[in-house]
């Protein structure tokens, strides 16, 4: 009996001891899977190094329910399988969040694969926060409850992009990576200037394999062939950054529409030769705060600006981890269920005063947008080249709801 | 007209800068019989020593030239050590030895240069358009580089087939135990070779660097291209290499400007592709998409047909 009651009393001690970490280690772990390594590492680190400045912010404002958030990088290396092992362990850990921010292919993936495990593990359910694969569809046809998208996607970007597109401007080239992002462009780029300006000509509609491309020189020798005066590419990381390069170099009169020429590495590869030339469609540039004289904003992007050799572009970020901490909060537990019905519907200002809300029929976010133009004399430049990015249009969320087709089925109560 | 005249410089400038990357190797490998999966690395290293070396001198207007000589004396020492202690090891040691020196350089170029592409610009005395044709700036920069790989051709060739080292080089491709019969140091011309063929890469990286981008990734993206150059060209020949290199620079900017496709090609001789018709799909797809596949499918294609290569004078 004496026995039995000491085995019992070890049992209840490794039950404890088992159930500790979960419970008493008091950190709310967000799982990043995003390229770490290979051609497009330096996205990924970049964003890890904002994500972790942030998150740092917010724990200083007191995290949520009393716990600070966590941040827990996986590399996928690009690849779906990856992000897919890096939700296996994330899940595993009984983690409530698993974010992850390029490459909509990989996003498409997650969600699928999200839904099948929350379905199949009521015990360790999931949230994914989209923070950056924007390819329309994602909250469209395979939106699902599990998903909260925090970046606006491709045929919002497409929409301001053509709103932004001058008047004498009449023929476009557009020039996407041959994937599921890309084609999404492709297709809401030639919709919206279809709807919007009527009178602009498509001139070239090419699509590139994704990051393959080491010489773009051929391509602008087509595009200038093409009588085009603008160019409208979504392309990201090499894919931009040695675009524009070729572009700026060949010296043909071009303008450039980008939606990511702001990211890092981009600036650097525009040079002092694209002055004026290249304007991106961006949530935030670093001299948004002071052109609109928000004083906090500013003081707060230019502490990041002195810490690391690049710029602060992630404001999307922070809305992020707000809305998570307002949510959590809000659940007053970190059941995913209840956070991620908490999540929707929730209405904040971001740091900069704009309203912002997470729509409820698809988990969109909706939120003000910008296009910036890379030019001299701005208060911050970028990358050190003596050029940044000035704030040409605002478009505010409430001129940027479009519709969605999103028909998704939420948890039943139990 | 407008059109091919760009593209064919495009072309050619591209395919010397490969020709600069590819001739190292092809020294490497045909000498050596390994594949040197590091060559890639010698070239992004290339291009941050010389990044480094112009911040340090910003007088410097062409950094280039000394940048390549000090890396040059670097690689070498360390090399050439490396290489004579694995080389007894045979061809397989030596090739997975690369294979991890390749990922460990580019995890230092990492850890030391960060992920962000570093700032390294062509030199200011060089950045300007050299002529304008039909309105697009050809870059001095690039005239500058089709020079030096001219340069590099002409010195290679010259030291190959018209010095005593070059004689015994070649001498010692074919007939290495006789060379060493003979009382010269096989061993030591071997990583001779490789030294200077790792230095050539670093050359082309001192020049490609401020040309394309100056990023981690940069060996990651060049080197399957160069393999295909190398295999492509033929083992043992020089001249094949150049002319591969030049081949692959224009192939891949040409499939750029050209929108065909099969079905294109197929309307040509009468045929034509409906929706209906078997793999529409693929005979449908437009040469710029898969131009970049193109250097891969004609190394199977010779791989199959001539597998020496373009004028290779011994097997891969």
């Amino acid at each position: 009996m004496r026995i039995l009651a000491r085995v019992a009393g070890v049992v209840l001690l490794a039950c404890v001891a088992l159930a500790g970490p979960a419970m008493a280690q008091g950190t709310i772990k967000i799982a990043y899977t995003d390229p770490l390594s290979g051609p497009f590492a330096q996205v990924g680190d970049a964003n890890l190094k904002q994500m972790q400045y942030i998150l740092d912010y917010i724990n200083s404002k007191g995290g949520a329910l009393g716990k600070k958030f966590e941040l827990v990088p996986f590399d996928n290396k690009s690849q779906p399988s990856d992000a897919l092992i890096a939700l296996k362990s994330a899940t595993d850990q009984n983690m409530p969040f698993i974010m992850q921010c390029s490459g909509s292919n990989i996003a498409a993936a997650l969600i699928e694969a999200v839904d099948k495990h929350n379905s199949r593990n009521p015990e360790s359910r999931i949230i994914y926060v989209n923070c950056g694969a924007v390819a329309t569809e994602l909250t469209n046809e395979k939106c699902s409850f599990w998903h909260f998208r925090f970046d606006a996607h491709v045929a919002m970007k497409a929409e301001v992009m053509a709103r932004a597109l001058p008047k004498e401007v009449t023929k476009v080239y557009l020039l996407n990576q041959d994937y599921l992002f890309g084609q999404s462009v492709q297709r809401d780029v030639k919709a919206y200037l279809a709807k919007l300006r009527p009178d602009v000509q498509v001139v070239g509609d090419e699509l590139i394999p994704l990051g393959k491309i080491k010489d773009f020189a051929p391509y602008i020798t087509k595009i200038k062939a093409s009588g085009a005066q603008a160019l409208i590419t979504g392309n990201w990381g090499p894919d931009m950054n040695l675009l524009i390069k070729a572009g700026i170099d060949a010296g043909i009169d071009l303008r450039y529409y980008t939606m990511y020429a702001h990211l890092a590495g981009g600036a650097v590869a525009i040079g002092p030769g694209g002055d004026g030339k290249v304007r991106s469609v961006m949530s935030f540039n670093e001299n948004i705060a002071p052109e609109i004289g928000n004083k906090e904003a500013e003081a707060w992007t230019k502490a990041f600006r002195d810490k690391y050799p690049f710029d602060f572009y992630a404001a999307g970020f922070r809305t992020i981890f707000e809305y998570l901490q307002a949510a959590t909060n809000k659940a007053g537990s970190v059941d995913p269920v209840k956070i991620a019905l908490a999540l929707e519907g929730l209405q904040l200002k971001d740091f900069l005063g704009y309203d912002t809300t997470m729509r409820k029929d698809d988990h969109q976010i909706i939120g003000e947008y910008f296009v910036g133009v890379f030019k001299k004399g701005v208060k911050y430049d970028s990358e050190k080249t003596g050029l940044g990015w000035g704030t040409e249009v605002t478009v505010l969320a409430k001129d940027l709801e479009q519709p969605t087709t999103c028909k998704m089925t939420r948890p039943t109560a139990n | 007209m407008e059109v091919f005249l760009v593209s064919l410089l495009n072309g050619l400038v591209y395919g010397m800068l490969l020709f600069m990357l590819a001739s190292g190797l092809t020294l490497i490998l045909s000498m050596m019989g390994v594949l040197n999966f590091a060559h890639a690395s010698a070239y992004m290293l290339g291009a941050y020593f010389a990044y480094t070396i112009s911040q340090l001198h910003r007088l410097l207007a062409g950094a280039g030239a000394g940048a390549a000589a000090v890396r040059r004396d670097r690689r070498r020492h360390r090399d050439v050590r490396a290489c004579a202690r694995v080389h007894r090891n045979g061809h397989i040691a030596e090739l997975l030895f690369t294979f991890g020196l390749a990922f460990i350089i580019e995890k230092v170029v990492q850890m030391t240069w960060g992920l962000i592409p570093v700032p390294y610009r062509v030199p200011a005395g060089l950045d300007f358009p050299l002529f304008t044709i039909y309105g697009t700036h050809f870059p001095a920069y690039r005239a500058f580089m089709l020079l030096i790989s001219a340069l590099m051709f002409g010195a290679i060739w010259l030291r190959l087939t018209r010095t005593r080292i070059g004689l015994v080089i070649q001498a010692a491709l074919h007939h290495p135990e006789m060379v060493g019969a003979l009382g010269h140091n096989v061993p030591r011309v071997f990583t001779t070779v490789f030294a200077a063929g790792t230095a050539l890469a670093g050359l082309a990286g001192v020049i490609g660097g401020n040309y394309h981008v100056t990023e981690p990734a940069m060996a990651f993206t060049m080197g399957p291209i160069v393999f295909v150059v190398v295999v492509f060209g033929g083992l043992g020949s020089l001249t094949g290499c150049f002319i591969a290199s030049l081949l692959m620079g224009l192939i891949q900017t040409f499939a750029v400007v050209l929108d065909y496709s099969v079905a294109d090609l197929l309307q040509w001789f009468g045929l034509t592709v409906t929706s209906a018709t078997p793999f529409h799909e693929v005979l449908t797809v437009p040469l710029p998409r898969i131009g970049a596949l193109l250097p891969y499918v004609l190394l199977v294609l010779i791989l199959v047909f001539k597998p020496r290569g373009l004028m290779g004078t011994r097997d891969t």
